[in-house]
């Protein structure tokens, strides 16, 4: 969805990626995965799952682990929307985009949080806080509209309240 | 654990259903929605309220019972007798829950709404909740075994594999009619037989979609989690008849504890000898795994499901061969929804006969749909085809929220058509909401009320299927792009009756020209709101000039 992220690795986005990355993670995510056929997508949700995104450096890894070349695993990521390129950020608020949501007010609650943190969906804060993003049906239509931050779900929100709910939800400090 | 053979399966449900009963059982709706309501919070209160209170009660946290919007819901039933429902219920009110009813036998009016028995029907009738898929749901605690297996699970996994041949269970499913629930209704014996006959001996695969994409949907993902167990028997079934030994289940990424409970329900199939090797002592192997999609909606065509499989990109590809000849890594494949694979069990224990005398015309059985939208009663609910558009949304779902008349319902999601409330008397089966421009879909169903633009919601659909093009075949990637912008143009009110024109055009030659049913029917919301709608189209054309 246009709003879910960057997709593609950006020059300008040198992460420290792996700093605490062991290669023994890789390693371990390679051996679990390699002698299953097909299973390139399942290892890319385990390394997602360790990072918060597919860091370039990490993808060559674990390409090289798995014998995957960098262009298959680009060529994969690149065409789901699950996999981000990009650390995220800090806090992950998720606005739900179903049918449901947008019917009431969705859009109203994304605009109020975008123009609250002077950044678009799809887009992180400066300073690494917070990242916004819309996301498809998270399948809680009976609480429409539904936001989450990080894992919590709020439901039924109301755009005059989400600012302070998502506050009272998000992690601080660095 | 031990391994069950046949006589033992029974065997062990004649003493679960022999135990005795605590004397109150208190159950709580712990799905995702659940869980977002806050019922975690009000299943730890009602554990120490029972704890401090000393009574004999049994805890148990379930599926979801369909009432979405009035989650959390507690239900308590005393001594057999019919259980009471309350809904919204916070920390505090099931203490008091605790105190008057469990403990004092009193049921606290306050909080009381239908329970699951209430709202529906213990006979299939037309315009009633009648559960077959959700029977279980909200009423087992998913993660055990020993309740499903109490409510005959299982039981038709014994009987096939026991008494019946093949060709008998797809008998049966010829004769219940069932067709295909993720929206197509493909007849489901019919799948069934061509997997089968196709290249014997070799390796197949069946396949559970579970790649449940339409926003505004969630039918599967409450069956995975509340009744995990019903589809893998399905799968087990499914299986056996084609000759497989291999069987997946693709689950969306975003459905986390549909996950954790398939993956935990297929460990505990696979200690009691329900799945692996020697199944009930038969010599039938089968085995299961799951595999997660990562958000693309085009994944729920099967050429595309099995691309993802394979851990490609998931762009479908041309159609014939079918899975059933070229599946899988190539190998004859069976690919089933979730919600066809949860009545499996049951036809093959009450018959096909049963299953088929449900319903009306070619569509037999029942529909699960996820109702949203402006209604007073969001949920999930069960009925049997035929019921009309009415009877769910004004009679089940009490119609819409803000008190204004319902504008449209639109069913089958960014592949469905918009259904105006003059028609709301159209029985609900795959033919008639065909004939209307809308299709069954897997079932979603959103409610619009007066208040709600039908240009607004085609263009939001359009948006989604256009960024949900796998860009494989030019219609579909360039017809939705350049549909979107006419539209764009006419909500700008700068579009003329050309525009109108030009849209369907394009629509003619996507529904004609594009590879995959994505393509195919990505002009549905736009071009059924052109035909019942037209006059919000056309007050915003430019006036015409004259010359």
């Amino acid at each position: 969805m246009r709003g879910l992220g960057a997709k593609v690795w950006s020059d300008t986005c040198k992460e420290p990626p792996m700093a605490a990355a062991a290669p023994a993670d890789l390693a371990t995510i390679a051996k679990k995965w390699k002698d299953k056929r097909g299973s390139l997508i399942m290892a890319l949700h385990d390394l997602q799952g360790r990072y918060g995104y597919v860091p370039r450096d990490a993808a060559q890894e674990l390409g090289k682990l798995m014998d995957v070349p960098l262009a298959r695993i680009y060529e994969v990521i690149t065409f789901y929307n699950y996999f981000k390129l990009e650390a995220p950020g800090r806090n992950i608020i998720s606005v739900c985009m179903g049918t449901a949501c947008y019917l009431k007010g969705a859009p109203e609650i994304v605009a109020k949080l975008s123009e609250k943190f002077s950044v678009k969906a799809g887009e992180t804060t400066p300073d690494k806080m917070f990242h916004l993003q819309q996301v498809r049906c998270i399948g809680c239509c009976g609480l429409a509209p539904v936001v989450t931050v990080n894992e919590k779900v709020l439901a039924k929100v109301k755009a005059a309240d989400v600012i302070d709910q998502v506050y009272a939800c998000a992690v601080k400090g660095a | 654990m031990p391994k069950f053979t046949p006589a033992e399966l029974d065997a062990h449900k004649a003493k679960l259903l022999a135990a005795a009963k605590k004397k109150a059982i208190i159950k709580v709706g712990l799905n995702t929605c659940g869980d977002a309501a806050g019922a975690l919070p009000v299943m730890l209160a009602i554990k120490e309220a029972v704890a401090k209170a000393g009574v004999d009660a049994q805890i148990v946290k379930t599926g979801c019972a369909g009432m979405c919007g009035i989650e959390p819901l507690v239900e308590v039933s005393i001594g057999g007798a019919p259980a009471t429902m309350y809904g919204q219920v916070t920390a505090e009110a099931a203490r008091e829950i605790v105190e008057k009813h469990v403990v004092g036998g009193k049921v606290v009016e306050a909080f009381k709404v239908p329970s699951i028995a209430e709202m529906s029907s213990d006979k299939p009738v037309a315009g009633k909740q009648y559960r077959i898929v959700l029977r279980n749901c909200g009423v087992i605690d998913p993660e055990s075994l020993d309740e499903y297996i109490a409510r005959d699970g299982y039981q038709a996994l014994k009987q096939t594999l026991t008494a019946m041949t093949g060709e008998q269970v797809i008998a049966e499913l010829e004769t219940a009619g069932l067709r295909g629930r993720g929206g197509a209704g493909f007849p489901t014996f019919m799948k069934w037989k061509l997997t089968r006959a196709s290249r014997p001996g070799e390796q197949k695969y069946i396949i559970c979609n579970g790649d449940e994409g339409d926003p505004g949907a969630y039918m599967d993902r409450s069956v995975l989690e509340g009744d995990p167990h019903a589809v893998i028997e399905g799968m087990i079934i499914g299986g056996w008849v084609i000759g497989a030994s291999k069987g997946i289940f693709y689950i969306r990424a975003e459905y986390p504890l549909a996950i954790e409970r398939i993956e935990k329900a297929i460990k505990q199939a696979r200690a009691n000898g329900l799945l692996g090797t020697n199944i009930l002592g038969t010599g039938f192997d089968f085995d299961l795994e799951v595999r997660l999609g990562a958000g693309a909606f085009v994944c729920g065509e099967e050429t595309a499901l099995i691309a993802s499989i394979e851990g490609k990109r998931g762009t479908p590809r041309p159609r014939p061969p079918y899975p059933a000849q070229k599946g899988l890594w190539d190998q004859p494949t069976m690919v089933n929804n979730v919600e066809t694979l949860a009545n499996i069990a049951q036809i093959v224990l009450r018959g096909g006969s049963w299953f088929g005398a449900i319903g009306v015309g070619r569509s037999k059985g029942t529909k699960v749909f996820a109702v949203t939208g402006k209604v007073k009663n969001p949920g999930l609910i069960e009925i049997p085809m035929g019921t009309t558009l009415r009877q769910v949304v004004m009679d089940i779902c009490g119609g819409t929220t803000t008190g204004k008349p319902v504008k449209a319902v639109q069913t089958g999601g960014p592949s469905g058509g918009l259904i105006p409330a003059s028609l709301l008397d159209t029985p609900i089966t795959y033919e008639d909401l065909q004939k209307l421009g809308s299709i069954m879909g897997s079932g979603g169903m959103i409610v619009m009320d007066e208040s709600d633009n039908t240009v607004d919601l085609s263009r939001f659909y359009l948006d989604f299927s256009i960024d949900e093009s796998c860009g494989k075949c030019a219609p579909c990637r360039i017809g939705g792009t350049q549909m979107l912008r006419t539209i764009d143009k006419i909500a700008e009110r700068k579009g003329t009756a050309a525009d109108i024109a030009k849209i369907k055009r394009i629509a003619l030659t996507m529904q004609r020209g594009s590879l995959c049913a994505l393509g195919q029917t990505t002009p549905n919301p736009v071009l059924s709101a052109l035909r019942y709608f037209e006059s919000e189209w056309t007050e915003r054309l430019l006036p015409a000039v004259k010359k």
